[in-house]
């Protein structure tokens, strides 16, 4: 017999709670309690009355600080939209397997796991003025100069590019396979070419997976600390918000504004993954739209 | 050799959600009986099953085992033996220790273990598949082992979920003569689950057909096959031509009626007035003229389907409409020939 | 098919590229910490292994060590513990509230560390855990509990509920079916989750980060602080600790490899399908 999914309401018995008690209530006490105690606790600045904006008016009227929005978003959205890109590009060229393909996805794990710290220390030597890189392209003349890659803007960019495209593609990849291939296989009969697969049938198909990699991405990448301050400038052209927090909390002591500017960069990525669910609402509906329409 | 029930009576109703999936279901099993639970998917015969092993729980209702209720008693307190339809043994033991595993928890000792698990085996015709494991045998093999491992424990009542459904037609055959020989030789009491009405037939003593929870009819299979009490019954055994019919008093013990321009007489049951359907099988229509123009129709192939030995073809009459038969005679496409339905075999059942 | 043999071609090509950049960048590291001095040639002049005894002794490697393996052994037990229940009744039982518990456990993984990192640090440290391993061991489960329920779930979905079945008519009670059918056949996925949450934890840097206190500093976080180390310290040790470092989370990747495939190691997007 098929084991049937009872719908009772018994189904969360006190066997279940059992179970479930600890991860849950542990979630609770150290996220769920921690996030408000933050808000709370931004609310009740270090110098002045208890209830009130004050760290977030400061925020807002420090050009040091709210620069730092402007500074994390230009390092966020250009990046995530590249990695995506590339990630959906190579993820669906890939989909029906390629040469060696468990040895490549296998090496592109490493960047995963060995973490920012570590890429970002071999990006100091392999891409600084006096690393490979340049003396590749130096030794080789295709350039001067050597290329100022580290400590600057740049830096950060090559930074979370290394860190997030592996993960973006091998998102993509599971996601793109796990699409049934006889979709593709029965368009091909009725005469669709390549393109038009891609974008009629696999595109709204890959859309939903996508754009959950869209957000994912970015809500990371805004996030970005260390390679910010490491292959970066934090004192100036790179110093993102995460900074901001940081330096308050652990330079300036001062865990009321920390907090807030913490809130702050919270409700950044609350709203561009308010806008990626809205862009999301509205391509499946214009999806579903277009497939009436010849 | 089992400590057989005596009698196991149930009432159960069994709700999903909003839907009814089994309402009152009745019956009443005596000690050694064969009895199979038929219908199609969906029936409820399942979930029935499932509620007796007290793996889900019935919403309403009650069972009882002799003279105990045993409703609330745990599934592995009943003592009853089950076997699935994907067989379900324990991929990461091997076939002895699957065989073993009730005797194991019951802590008996190795020697009586090692003993009963291989008169089992041998029972089953799997002496020297002990070490193997689960995904090394073939389908047939591990239904085997999973009935070896219910009935080592010598259960007082077995229950068989569709058992033999994942296998290929030629085995399942075999395999439903050994099930058969194993009730009869070890004097169990079996609840058997199925949607095959060729199953169901050859192996029970009374078989209950179930349609979206609702008991249909039980009786022995002879009178589940040549009367059955309603259309449906009919239909799942395998009666392919109905004609709804209007029934006058019967004159004679005959009743006669016209359905679509043709006139057919039938024995009356009991006291069946009005509208009501006459059913008839294919393989009971014969290919010939009758002699007294009783039930005679004519009519044109329009359908033939080659069988091997016989041929189940479509009639067509004039009015249009189409009767199945099934018979050895050669008849071709297109062929205009005179068919007679025997009185006797066709059957009276009320209109739904 | 010309067409798609150039798509396939400049697929390779980046591919190759990226390859090619990463063994760049993991290589320099190596090399620096083998060599004597190096500065603007494509090879040190000489080689030595100095700088490897210079970290253990400057950095205080042993202690180190010693933290981020014993943090890392306290979270994968921790985290197994409490995520193996959670994930059986997540894979087995249907409730209303299943959708929010879901999203609910999914958050840590979702808000990036340094987001939330901060208050739970705040909180922390107002409870006087801040800055002890205790602190860096809570805060690392937020996002590494959640992790294991999400690796262990499909493992247990893959287990039918027949077998469950079978041992109970077989006479069963619920711990005699955990131990004898489920823990057995849970191996497989209680190690890949041991693993995962395993090379999670050595690699993690935001959480341990913000919750290290001057003994509690793991391997990672050494590693950025002595980049920054008020005395500047010689690139050559620094990337000495940064091999150290790589060997330590490659041997875990190894094991874990032989276990699990790599896009199951990242977040399975077509969960998101059901």
């Amino acid at each position: 017999m098929a084991p049937a999914r009872t719908q009772e309401r018994s189904e969360l018995d006190w066997v279940a709670i059992m179970c479930l008690a600890p991860s849950l209530l542990y979630v609770f006490a150290m996220f769920i309690y921690p996030f408000i105690y933050g808000i709370y606790v931004s609310l009740q600045p270090l110098k002045g009355e208890a209830w009130s904006f004050k760290n977030y008016v400061a925020f807002f009227s420090d050009p040091y600080q709210y620069v730092t929005i402007k500074t994390t978003f230009a390092l966020a959205l250009p990046n995530t939209i590249v990695v995506v890109l590339i990630a959906l590009f190579l993820a669906y060229g890939m989909r029906r397997g390629i040469w060696m393909e468990r040895t490549i996805t296998t090496i592109l794990v490493l960047p995963i796991s060995l973490g920012v710290i570590f890429l970002s220390e071999g990006i100091l030597g392999f891409y600084g003025t006096n690393g490979w890189l340049n003396q590749i392209l130096l030794g080789a003349e295709i350039i001067q100069e050597p290329l100022e890659l580290t400590h600057n803007f740049t830096g950060v960019i090559l930074s979370l590019f290394m860190q997030n495209f592996p993960f973006c593609f091998l998102m993509l990849l599971g996601y793109i396979s796990g699409i049934d291939p006889s979709l593709e296989s029965s368009a091909r009969m009725l005469g669709a070419g390549p393109w038009t697969i891609f974008r009629r049938v696999m595109l709204p198909l890959i859309a939903p997976g996508l754009i959950i990699a869209f957000a994912l991405v970015f809500v990371l990448s805004f996030a970005v600390f260390p390679s910010a301050v490491m292959v970066g400038q934090p004192a100036g052209l790179t110093r993102t918000i995460s900074i901001a927090a940081y330096q308050q909390a652990f330079e300036q002591y001062d865990m009321s504004y920390a907090s807030a500017i913490a809130v702050i960069m919270g409700l950044c990525q609350l709203a561009a993954l308010i806008v990626v669910i809205a862009v999301r609402r509205r391509t499946t509906i214009a999806t579903t739209m277009g497939v009436g329409k010849r | 050799m089992a400590d057989s029930i005596n009698t196991l009576r149930i009432s159960i109703t069994k709700r999903y959600g909003g839907k009814t999936v089994l309402d009152r279901f009745p019956l009443e099993i005596r000690g050694r009986e064969f009895v199979t639970f038929l219908g199609p998917s969906g029936c409820g015969k399942s979930t029935a099953l499932g509620i007796i092993a007290g793996l889900v729980p019935a919403t309403e209702g009650e069972i009882w085992h002799d003279d105990q209720r045993i409703d609330n008693v745990l599934p592995e307190k009943r003592g009853f033996g089950m076997v699935f339809q994907n067989y379900a043994l324990f991929p990461h033991l091997t076939v002895f220790d699957n065989v073993a595993f009730g005797l194991s928890l019951q802590r008996r000792p190795a020697a009586e273990v090692k003993q009963r698990v291989q008169e089992m085996l041998g029972l089953v015709r799997l002496t020297g598949y002990e070490d193997r494991y689960p995904g090394q045998l073939s389908g047939g093999q591990q239904q085997r082992v999973a009935i070896a491992r219910a009935l080592v424990l010598q259960p007082r009542l077995m229950l068989f979920d569709e058992p033999l459904s994942n296998l290929d037609a030629k085995l399942r055959v075999e395999m439903r003569a050994e099930i058969k020989q194993l009730h009869a030789r070890l004097g169990l009491t079996s609840i058997y689950v199925t949607h095959d009405q060729a199953e169901a037939l050859s192996l029970s003593d009374r078989i209950v057909v179930l349609r979206e929870g609702v008991l249909m009819q039980v009786g022995t299979p002879q009178e589940i096959h040549d009367r059955p009490k309603n259309v449906f019954v009919a239909d799942f055994m395998g009666f392919r031509n109905f004609f709804d019919v209007e029934l006058g008093h019967a004159n004679g013990g005959i009743v006669e009626s016209v359905s679509k321009g043709l006139k057919l007489r039938a024995r009356a049951t009991d006291d069946l007035l009005g509208p009501a359907v006459m059913a008839i099988r294919p393989e009971d229509i014969r290919v010939s003229r009758s002699a007294d123009d009783v039930n005679s129709i004519r009519g044109k192939v329009e359908l033939v389907e080659y069988l091997g030995r016989e041929q189940e073809f479509a009639v067509s009459t004039e009015e249009g409409q189409r009767i199945w038969l099934r018979s050895a005679e050669k008849v071709a496409l297109g062929d205009n020939i005179e068919i007679t339905l025997p009185v006797e075999k066709l059957v009276l059942l009320p209109r739904d | 098919m010309k067409r798609g043999y150039l798509w396939r071609l400049a697929i390779y090509l980046f591919l190759l590229g990226f390859i090619l950049n990463l063994v760049g960048i993991v290589s320099h590291v190596v090399v620096s910490s083998f060599a004597k001095r190096w500065f603007g040639k494509p090879l040190p002049p000489a080689f030595t292994t100095d700088w490897f005894s210079y970290a253990w002794t400057n950095f205080e490697l042993g202690h180190v060590l010693f933290i981020t393996l014993f943090i890392a052994l306290a979270v994968v037990l921790i985290s197994l513990a409490i995520a193996f229940p959670a994930a059986y009744i997540l894979a087995r039982r249907n409730f209303n509230a299943k959708p929010i518990l879901l999203l609910l456990y999914f958050m840590p993984l979702l808000i990036p560390q340094m987001t939330y990192g901060i208050p739970l640090a705040t909180t922390l440290y107002r409870f006087g855990v801040g800055g002890t391993v205790a602190g860096v061991i809570l805060a690392v489960l937020v996002p590494m509990v959640p992790l294991a329920v999400f690796i262990l779930l499909p493992f247990f979905e893959q287990i039918s509920l027949n077998l469950e079945w079978s041992a109970s008519m077989l006479g069963a009670n619920r711990l005699q079916i955990f131990r004898r059918v489920l823990l057995p056949l849970m191996v497989p996925g209680i190690l890949t989750a041991g693993l995962l949450v395993l090379v999670n934890t050595i690699s993690n840097f935001e959480l341990a980060f913000l919750l290290a206190g001057g003994g509690s500093q793991t391997l990672v976080v050494a590693l950025y602080y002595n980049v920054f180390a008020g005395g500047v310290r010689p690139v050559y040790s620094i990337d000495a600790m940064a091999v150290i470092y790589m060997v330590m989370v490659m041997s875990v990747l190894l094991v874990a490899l032989r276990f699990v495939r790599p896009t199951q190691m990242v977040f399975r997007l077509d969960q998101t399908r059901r």
